[in-house]
């Protein structure tokens, strides 16, 4: 998750103080991966400053980083924009694990078949909380559970392709 | 607590042996997904837990009873009172309203038609369908349809749902919304499930899953 970037975003409809800015995030993003510690809060928006990317506003005297708002700048809403516009990389992260793991198993003569159905539960095990996540609702929360049931599914119809293709593998990696 | 529970199952069909020492047991109000790949026996599974085909050998009890070896009559009986169906295509009876179908088998059991047809009525609602009750079955959507069938099986009652693909030939939309409904309801009724499927996402409704593989039931969840 690029947070700097999600930041600007928050802080582009109207200017915020920090803990504002944290409890956007934390109501909008958590659930998509962790809560924004007030370290890394901070530590960002004095890099996206220095950046000229946003400025403060009017911090009273004598206050703390809580006292300060920050308003995004000229450049930064157009970070935020070259953001939302450049597609991702289509990474096939846990894929690209899930392989060397199959692979090395295979290698050593450990059994990849066992490992796979290991991991089909763990997988049908997160499977079933998103499920009940998405049943929960609202829909925003739905839509976030059904973007990672998708992408889980995709995955185990991978591992159930390659455990049926351990043996054919196997003789390739071996030849 | 046990509902309903197999023991080393064999069957074979001539040549092809379909179960192979399968074993597993369900609780009461338990969802349980039955997954594997295509021919491993899923459906051979759920035909001998139903009792609609009895097995080669190895033992069937539902509620304290052996099923295996009950005689046809009875265990007929007990599908009747006990064992609902949903399967892939809902076999429903397409000239028959959608409230004619549910009410069909409360009428088989004996029911008034009064009462039949108003207990039939009151799952409408439940399963989103209010308003197509005298609608033909043949003229509903895939998805009402399988609704329907839900609410057939489950009109009477039963103690186990025995659903097959039941939304193998819907889209990941429609077959949400009808797995949706099915768990929500069962839940209410507290009957358990036997949820044979290919389908993950089907399958992530569950408590708990079993994968059947060469006609064997591979145990879950074991460490390597
Ligand atoms: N009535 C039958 N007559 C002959 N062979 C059968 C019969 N029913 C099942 N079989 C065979 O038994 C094996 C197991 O079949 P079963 O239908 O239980 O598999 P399944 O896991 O439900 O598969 P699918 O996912 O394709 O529905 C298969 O080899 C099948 O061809
Ligand atoms: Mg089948």
């Amino acid at each position: 998750m690029n947070i700097p970037t999600t930041l600007l975003g928050l802080l582009e409809p109207e200017p915020s103080h920090g803990y504002e800015l944290k409890r956007s995030y934390d109501t909008l993003f958590a659930d998509n991966g962790r809560l924004l510690s007030f370290g890394q809060l901070y530590g960002t928006l004095n890099r996206l400053e220095r950046d000229g990317q946003i400025q403060v506003l009017g911090a009273s005297p004598g206050g703390g980083p809580d006292r300060k708002q920050y308003m995004i700048t000229e450049t930064g809403v157009a970070q935020v924009e070259t953001w939302l516009s450049e597609p991702e990389r289509p990474e096939p992260m846990l894929q690209a694990t899930l392989f060397v793991k199959v692979v090395l198993a295979l290698l050593s003569d450990r059994p990849a078949a066992r490992y796979l159905d290991v991991q089909r539960d763990a997988h049908l095990e997160r499977m079933r909380e998103l499920t009940t996540m998405r049943k929960a609702g609202p829909l925003s929360r739905t839509m976030l559970a059904d973007y990672g049931l998708f992408h889980l599914e995709a995955d185990l119809r991978w591992i159930d392709m390659t455990a049926a293709r351990l043996d054919q593998l196997r003789d390739e990696i071996s030849r | 607590m046990t509902i309903l529970s197999a023991d080393n199952l064999t069957k074979s069909f001539g040549a092809t042996v379909a179960l192979h020492g399968a074993s597993m047991s369900l609780e009461p109000g338990e969802i349980l997904a039955v997954m594997g790949p295509s021919g491993s026996g899923k459906s051979t599974l759920l035909h001998c837990l139903a009792g609609i085909f009895a097995p080669d050998s190895g033992t069937v009890t539902f509620d304290a009873r052996r099923l295996d070896t009950m005689s046809d009559r009875e265990r007929t009986r007990l599908r009747r009172t006990d064992f609902g169906f949903v399967f892939q295509f809902g076999e429903l009876v397409p000239e028959l309203t959608a409230v004619d179908n549910v009410a069909l088998p409360l009428l088989l059991a004996g029911m008034r038609r009064g009462t039949a047809y108003a207990r039939a009525r009151s799952w409408f609602p439940r399963l989103e369908l209010a308003g197509l009750e005298d609608r033909r079955t043949g003229e509903l959507s895939g998805g009402q349809a399988q609704r329907v069938a839900v609410g057939r099986a489950l009109v009477t009652g039963p103690k186990v749902l025995f659903a097959d693909e039941p939304t193998g030939a819907l889209d990941s939309l429609t077959g949400e919304k009808v797995m949706d409904l099915m768990v929500d309801t069962v839940r209410a009724e507290g009957t358990a499930v036997i949820l044979v499927t290919h389908d993950a996402r089907v399958a992530s409704h569950a408590d708990r899953q079993i994968t059947v593989r060469d006609g064997q039931v591979i145990a879950s969840g074991v460490q390597v």
